[in-house]
């Protein structure tokens, strides 16, 4: 305490000069709905002019796939599962993408000092952010959808013949959940490394390494052949693609992303919920 | 108000806020000061909920920041200026957070237009802004919610001298009208000029606190002789009437008032050119050599 130099015990009261009373009567604060957290995550996705052309690609990249399929497709396969599946792959790695930086950016650009200061519940925060993405991915898969049937449409004018419609009501809720566990993995790497860099560098061995590494140890010791579908997690989901599921799939759907999405993404919500935003 | 009771923040075997305690009262503009690093932007950051403190609480209007439902509406708060995404306009950073706390489209030019910031520079990019600009839209975002506290890191960073009045201004308004207003700096020139009360941290320490009226009266005399040869001779006069003092650039700063100060010149026979209230000069020596004392028992520690 010898170094507690208190030149003054008090902080002098409100001057006495003729200050204006009080201030205008406090309006009503009301609570911050959740709505409005989402709207404004989903504003932040798409001001930026990378955000905006990120998700500009999803529309472009469903396009071009769609006059690829057009232009060399042989005449048999113009079909709307051909059309949904070459759409379907770009953009299973432009959603994810989406997810992270949702994410990454209020760490990256340290947006997080407003976002957290003005909104202190970090729990409500991640749930606008999980919802606002989510919303974005769906509603992805409905315009890959469109574009996909225009171009089956247009294809078969071309070719002539009559236009095949060959998915299922199910297998469009089978790619939509694909799409949708992709993108929360993008959330859950978002939320584990909290930076830009480091998620999509950790994405893209998520989905490029990991597969390939577990692809050739299959291929090569016949005891991992029967527990791949159980532990690799793009081989579970990538057959919701093009697969019927039978109910031992989804058994191994449901293991693999215990493992790969489920734990790390509740790991990476606790610290997020304790860090410190600097 | 804000009130500071016992905050303490610990990293590991480091810590970088000690027991801090202070309030920081309505009507008044309270600077918080000290050197990098002496845990200013800790203590601010525990304050707007950041931070996890180790020990201690803050009440800002007697409640815990996290009880505050829309806290944009009841404490503006700028912590840094440049943390914000460089590819916003700085009209959009701003539209964020008016939609964030449910206020009107409205209110996003009006506040530009209250921190300065033209229509053609708020449709820029933030990556092109300067420090300066970063600033007054960070005071914006701060201010837009109405709100009747203010808590700003270093916001005088990077004004220019005229930026720094307009600030002053500013918060004198602020504070006149009722609001609290708590400000850090590591500079003492730029609080000096804004603040009613300081609050003097080092090494994360409370070292002194109170008005600037009463800092700066115990900031001692300052005085010059006329002929420099004759300094020390009144030194030692004033030595012998037992005033402490030291030198500083040219003159003298001594623990005394300047009455005593000009009788024991007048009798040791000395000339004076200057004799005044030593003021910033004498402030400026004490924040550095009271920063400096805790810095030194830090190291003994």
């Amino acid at each position: 305490m010898t170094t507690q130099t208190q030149l003054a015990t008090e902080v002098p009261a409100v001057p006495t000069a003729a200050a204006p009373e009080a201030p205008a009567p406090r309006r009503g604060v009301r609570p911050i709905p959740m709505t409005r957290l989402v709207g404004v995550e989903l504003r932040k996705m798409f001001d930026t002019r990378a955000g905006f052309w990120l998700m500009a690609s999803v529309g472009i990249v469903s396009v071009l796939a769609t006059a690829a399929v057009i232009i060399w497709a042989p005449d048999e396969a113009i079909t709307q599962d051909t059309f949904s599946s070459a759409i379907g792959m770009p953009l299973s790695v432009v959603l994810p993408i989406i997810a992270i930086l949702s994410v990454t950016s209020e760490y990256s650009q340290r947006t997080g000092l407003t976002t957290y200061t003005l909104v202190p519940w970090r729990g409500r925060v991640m749930s606008a952010k999980v919802v606002s993405t989510l919303l974005v991915g769906v509603a992805a898969m409905f315009l890959a959808l469109a574009v996909g049937a225009v171009g089956n449409v247009v294809g078969s004018a071309i070719t002539g013949l009559d236009a095949t419609w060959d998915i299922t009501l199910t297998q469009f809720g089978n790619i939509v959940l694909a799409n949708v566990l992709g993108m929360l993995m993008g959330f859950m790497l978002g939320v584990l490394f909290r930076s830009s860099a480091g998620a999509i560098v950790g994405y893209f061995v998520y989905s490029l390494v990991l597969p390939v590494a577990f692809g050739t140890l299959a291929a090569f010791q016949e005891w991992f052949r029967d527990l791949q579908p159980w532990v690799d997690v793009n081989f579970a989901v990538t057959r919701l693609f093009d697969q019927t599921m039978t109910a031992e799939y989804w058994q191994q759907l449901g293991v693999s992303t215990l493992v790969w999405l489920w734990i790390p993404l509740a790991i990476g919500l606790r610290a997020i919920l304790r860090a410190e935003v600097k | 108000m804000i009130s500071v009771e016992h905050l303490t923040k610990q990293y590991g075997p480091f810590t970088a806020v000690d027991s801090v305690s202070f309030t920081a009262a309505t009507g008044r503009v309270t600077g918080f000061l000290g050197p990098n690093g002496a845990g200013k932007s800790t203590t601010m950051r525990m304050m707007v909920g950041l931070t996890r403190p180790s020990a201690g609480r803050v009440t800002i209007t007697g409640r815990d920041y996290h009880e505050l439902v829309n806290p944009g509406l009841e404490v503006g708060v700028l912590l840094d200026a440049s943390a914000q995404h460089a590819g916003r306009t700085g009209r959009e950073i701003l539209a964020i957070a008016a939609q964030t706390m449910g206020l009107p489209k409205s209110r996003v030019a009006a506040t530009l237009a209250r921190v300065g910031l033209t229509e053609s520079e708020a449709d820029r990019r933030v990556r092109n802004y300067s420090l300066g600009m970063r600033q007054r839209l960070g005071i914006a975002t701060a201010l837009i919610g109405d709100p009747q506290v203010l808590v700003l890191d270093e916001p005088a960073n990077g004004l220019d001298p005229a930026g720094i009045r307009w600030m002053r201004d500013l918060l004198r308004g602020f504070a006149d009208q009722g609001g609290t207003v708590l400000l850090s700096s590591h500079l003492l020139h730029e609080i000096e000029v804004i603040a009613d009360d300081l609050v003097v941290i080092g090494q994360g320490r409370i070292v002194a606190q109170g008005s600037k009226a009463e800092l700066l009266a115990a900031a001692g005399t300052l005085v010059r002789t006329a002929d420099p040869a004759q300094q020390d001779h009144l030194a030692r006069a004033l030595h012998e009437a037992s005033v402490v003092t030291n030198p500083v650039d040219g003159g003298l700063r001594a623990d005394a008032d300047p009455e005593l100060v000009g009788e024991t010149a007048h009798r040791a026979g000395v000339v004076l050119r200057e004799l005044r209230a030593a003021d910033g000069a004498g402030l400026e020596e004490m924040f550095l050599e009271l920063t400096a004392e805790t810095a030194r028992e830090g190291a003994a520690a």
